[in-house]
């Protein structure tokens, strides 16, 4: 029971949220019921944290692994639920069946990194995309209709596409070994890595986590699902499922201890990509989203970069920076939220003049963003710095000069939507008022992203012990 | 770890030193008060300057060892530690740039109108970081506050610049990160090498393959030359100097570009002996370039701003040219002329902000002729422009001086090059014609003399800002022995060390050619 404590919160929230909207509450009320029930869920996983054992006849398993991630996503979830609370672009009637979307997300999030059974892991990856399937097209945008439409079509058609590789690969994973658990597998699999058919089932199975985890050539779906979701719809893709795309990656690539040649050399070319790909084409949007969303796909190539050097310190720098990203990223769409008064999309020029209609904003704004494009001593510069780090101790020099370029690139559009921001508007408009309760939140963002930088340490050596739980 | 040296009688003044204008921020983000705003920070950044007194007479100048050392463990995974120390070469520069900060507070004190206090924080912070980079002696600590202190920067002259501002910190902000961007990689490098560690003087004099020296000078190359900033990478500095706010001006030419400079001689000598010894000839010929293009461009101008910025290019390239000469009288010149640009040019933006915040106008001829009512000011601007030419007695002159007679001396391994110090001369005469341009415009002024009769002389906070310049001026020029006391040993150490390579660059520049 204590065990399974976080997904049965997460069950009952959504239960809870279920007969809100047979009841026809105000939404008001729905919005205090789904903040009070992610403060739960949160506090849940906090509970949870020591927790170990096995579930469901060993294919579900608690560890410190798992929880860590949990912790992270309700962390993530309840800034989410915080700054999203208006759900402006939302029609007042659905806002419970958002939150109820939302909780069975995460529910299928938190089941996946506790999955430790091909079909499990099936089953959670479905649940949470299911939910965000139903997500993505709530939006009530009248004169855009298509856009919501367009991004929904594309995450689904995208993500039954991903789903069906990783099937496939999963049935050659039980065709090679008789068996669907990660505990057989473990054992089996790094001996038949020489065979192409084994290394062929491995890239089909990843493909599963590059699509949520949005790697170069399984990125399609991202700029128009950023720029056609809600806005918090977006706040909340671009953050709490990259976290389980990395532990489910984690889990898979310390499986195959190693890796080979082939495969290393693969994840290679799809870190560079997604790098160029990300940063380039984020060099060119106007959609503030949109850039986030390709600078997401940069970032995702970066972390695979942590990833593929096949070592625990790896592991565990690419934990910190996914975390990192997390929280970055949640501080730059805590202003897009706050900007869009009426939950309309933002361009990067309507954030002209932000500074002098909320300084508050703005300094978030700019510390989210140089966070992001890695300028110490923010968090976004120790994990990209652990990262190379890691990736020149394996000798990939060039890998490590092409992400340093990258990181050059991603400055310039970072740094033009600083640049926009702290201009002053030719007419200009209201000042914004920040509700207290988003001040606290995003002085909280700044002062993680700037302590998780200064004193990594801490963090860092908790998620070598994290990756240790399953290695 | 023998390389360093503990102040016992005061243990951590040095961490103190640095951090006290960061602790200062603290008051600041509560109380939201303009006049406490300055006070306060006026107040904290001078206890930093009278403290610092304590470094020159705690200073041991008979050692190269770096003193008022502190190690501490931080991120200990990865060997990352905060070390901090300061040598002869360091030493000036720290406490030059703790001597700055009270005056660009006073400069700014009527100068600035809008948002105090995100100001003085920026101001702050900026001056730890500054401070910071001078003492570390881990390279991870030294390349965090080398580039966080682009932040406060970028917000001075975003916020508080002129009407291109944005456009200017932009380039500020893009050119110095993205030249920074492969001393990372670099950085990460030497790390492997020295078996995981990233203390500075254990990275020094390691005997590293002159393939990858030669990679790893490139990197630093880039990163220092645009900091310096050296001609062609200089196109960053007369934009940034001309938006920024007084105080943003005076803290880019007497700190920022003192940074690019000595990295040089911190980084890229010690590390990379055999390329720097290898690759000085282009880089001697930059210098010279950047000498005589700042010379001509500075004399062009009509915006006061850019005539000095354009000047300051001039100036960095006599520094460049005297750390590349590798002899004693270049290298102690460089890093005095580094001081002495730092106060002359300091002071000249100080007296440019002076007459914008009377008249809003940095053109020469919108200022032409205020010596007949500004006489105190104008006493002080030909006094800090007499500097800046090097006139003989000043602290320019002592400066420009040793660098040339280094430059004489020239006589590295790998070739002589007589003329290049004939090629630096032209600098040192463009320097008198524009300056003596831009004085006699100002005392005299011209045909079209608008009237300036309502113009008011100098009071006592702006004469109490520059008197002190005026004073290190004259102390510097006079006596310059006791500055190139400070640094002698350190320099003789480095020197020595790197004369020890002249043979192995020899090799390697054999095997090349042929």
């Amino acid at each position: 029971m204590m065990l399974f404590l976080p997904e049965l919160t997460l069950l009952g929230a959504g239960l809870v949220i279920f007969f809100v909207s047979i009841r026809n509450a105000g939404s008001n009320t729905v919005k205090n019921i789904a903040i009070t029930l992610g403060a739960l869920i949160f506090g849940a996983t906090l509970q949870g944290a020591t927790q170990e054992g096995d579930l469901f006849y060993n294919s579900y398993r608690v560890d410190l692994f798992s929880q860590t991630f949990k912790i992270l996503m309700g962390g993530a979830l309840l800034v989410v639920l915080l700054f999203g609370s208006r759900l402006d672009s939302l029609k007042k009637e659905i806002h419970p069946e958002y939150y109820l979307c939302l909780f069975m997300s995460v529910l299928g999030l938190m089941m996946l990194v506790s999955s430790v059974e091909l079909l499990a892991i099936f089953v959670a990856l479905e649940l949470s995309s299911f939910a965000v399937y139903i997500m993505v097209p709530m939006r009530d945008d009248s004169g855009r209709y298509r856009f919501q439409m367009e991004a929904g079509a594309k995450y689904l058609l995208f993500g039954v596409m991903a789903t069906g590789f990783m099937l496939y690969g999963m049935s050659y994973y039980y065709g090679l070994t008789g068996s669907t658990r990660l505990d057989v597998l473990v054992l089996e699999i790094p001996t038949l890595l020489n065979q192409p058919v084994a290394v062929i089932a491995t890239v089909l199975i990843l493909c599963g986590f590059f699509y949520k985890l949005a790697i170069f050539p399984f990125h399609f779906w991202v700029p128009d699902v950023y720029e056609g979701a809600a806005n918090e719809t977006t706040s909340f893709i671009a953050t709490v499922p990259k976290l389980a795309a990395v532990a489910l990656l984690l889990r898979i690539l310390t499986m195959i201890e190693g890796g080979g040649e082939t495969m290393v050399n693969l994840l290679i070319v799809c870190s560079i990509l997604s790098m160029f790909y990300g940063n380039l084409s984020a060099l060119v949007q106007k959609d503030i989203k949109r850039m986030l969303g390709f600078s997401g796909i940069a970032h995702a190539g970066f972390v695979l970069l942590g990833l593929l050097v096949f070592h625990i310190t790896g592991y565990a720098h690419a934990l910190y920076y996914i975390a990192g990203y997390v929280v970055m990223n949640l501080a730059c769409f805590l202003v897009i939220c706050s900007v869009a008064a009426k939950g309309e999309n933002v361009m990067i020029e309507d954030l002209t003049g932000l500074y002098k209609r909320s300084p508050f904003l703005a300094v978030t704004l700019l510390i989210g963003l140089f966070a992001l494009a890695g300028i110490p001593p923010f968090v976004g510069f120790m994990g990209k710095f652990f990262i190379l780090i890691d990736a020149l101790r394996q000798d990939y020099l060039l890998l490590v000069v092409l992400a340093a370029i990258n990181t050059a690139i991603a400055i310039y559009y970072y740094l033009s939507v600083v640049r926009v921001a702290f201009c002053s508007a030719e007419n200009e408009q209201d000042p914004i008022s920040t509700p207290a309760h988003m001040k606290m939140l995003s002085v909280f963002l700044m002062v993680v992203i700037l302590g998780m930088g200064i004193f990594p340490s801490q963090f860092i050596h908790y998620a070598e012990n994290t990756i240790q739980s399953i290695m | 770890m023998d390389q360093l040296l503990t102040y016992p009688e005061f243990p951590h003044l040095l961490s103190i030193l640095i951090f006290l204008p960061l602790a200062g921020v603290v008051p600041l983000l509560f109380v939201n008060n303009d006049l406490f705003s300055r006070n306060w920070t006026l107040v904290v950044t001078s206890i930093a300057a009278l403290l610092s007194i304590g470094l020159i007479t705690g200073f041991d100048t008979s050692t190269t060892r770096f003193q008022f050392a502190e190690s501490h463990s931080w991120i200990s995974s990865l060997n990352i530690h905060y070390q901090v120390g300061l040598d002869g070469i360091s030493i000036l520069l720290f406490l030059l740039t703790s001597f700055i900060m009270p005056f660009c507070v006073l400069a700014s004190w009527s100068y600035i109108k809008t948002r105090i206090r995100t100001f003085m924080i920026c101001l702050l912070v900026m001056e730890t970081s500054m401070l910071g980079v001078f003492a570390a002696l881990d390279f991870v600590l030294f390349y965090i506050l080398w580039e966080a202190m682009l932040i406060p920067m970028y917000l001075l002259i975003g916020i508080w610049g002129g009407p291109r501002k944005i456009y200017a910190s932009i380039k500020f902000f893009l050119y110095t990160l993205s030249g920074s961007v492969l001393l990372l990689v670099a950085i990460i490098w030497l790390y492997q090498e020295n078996g995981f560690s990233f203390f500075i003087p254990e990275m020094m004099w390691g005997n590293y393959s002159f393939t990858a020296q030669i990679l790893i000078f490139i990197a630093f190359f880039l990163a220092f030359a645009i900091k310096v900033p050296m001609f062609p990478f200089h196109t960053w500095l007369p934009a940034a100097h001309v938006e920024a706010p007084t105080a943003g001006s005076v803290i880019l030419a007497s700190v920022l570009l003192k940074m690019g400079t000595y990295g040089f001689l911190r980084f890229a000598l010690p590390i990379t002996p055999d390329a720097a010894i290898y690759l000085a000839q282009p880089v001697l010929w930059l210098s010279i370039a950047g000498i005589i293009y700042g010379g001509f461009t500075a004399l062009a101008q009509n915006d006061m701003k850019k005539l000095i910025a354009y000047s300051s290019v001039g100036h960095m390239g006599f520094v460049t040219l005297g750390i590349f000469v590798f002899n004693i009288h270049g290298v102690e010149g460089a890093i005095l002329q580094m001081i002495n640009h730092g106060v002359t040019t300091g002071a000249l933006f100080l007296c440019v902000g002076m007459i914008y915040e009377r008249t809003h106008s940095r053109e020469l001829l919108s200022a032409t002729g205020v010596g007949k009512f500004m006489p105190i000011f104008v006493t002080f601007l030909a006094f800090f422009s007499l500097s800046a030419f090097g006139f003989p007695g000043t602290n320019g002159f002592v400066g420009e001086f040793m660098i040339l007679v280094g430059t004489f001396q020239l006589d590295t391994a790998l070739g002589k090059f007589p003329y290049l110090a004939l090629a630096a001369i032209p600098g040192a005469i463009l320097a008198a014609a524009y300056m003596l341009r831009m004085l006699q415009k100002v005392i005299w002024g011209g045909t079209n003399n608008p009237d300036q009769s309502w113009l008011k002389d100098l009071n006592i906070r702006e004469i109490v800002t520059l008197a002190p310049f005026l004073f290190f001026v004259f102390w510097i020029g006079l006596d310059a022995k006791t500055f190139t006391n400070m640094m002698h040993t350190s320099v003789i150490g480095l020197l020595d060390q790197l004369h020890s390579h002249q043979q192995q660059a020899l090799t390697a520049a054999d095997l090349i050619l042929r």
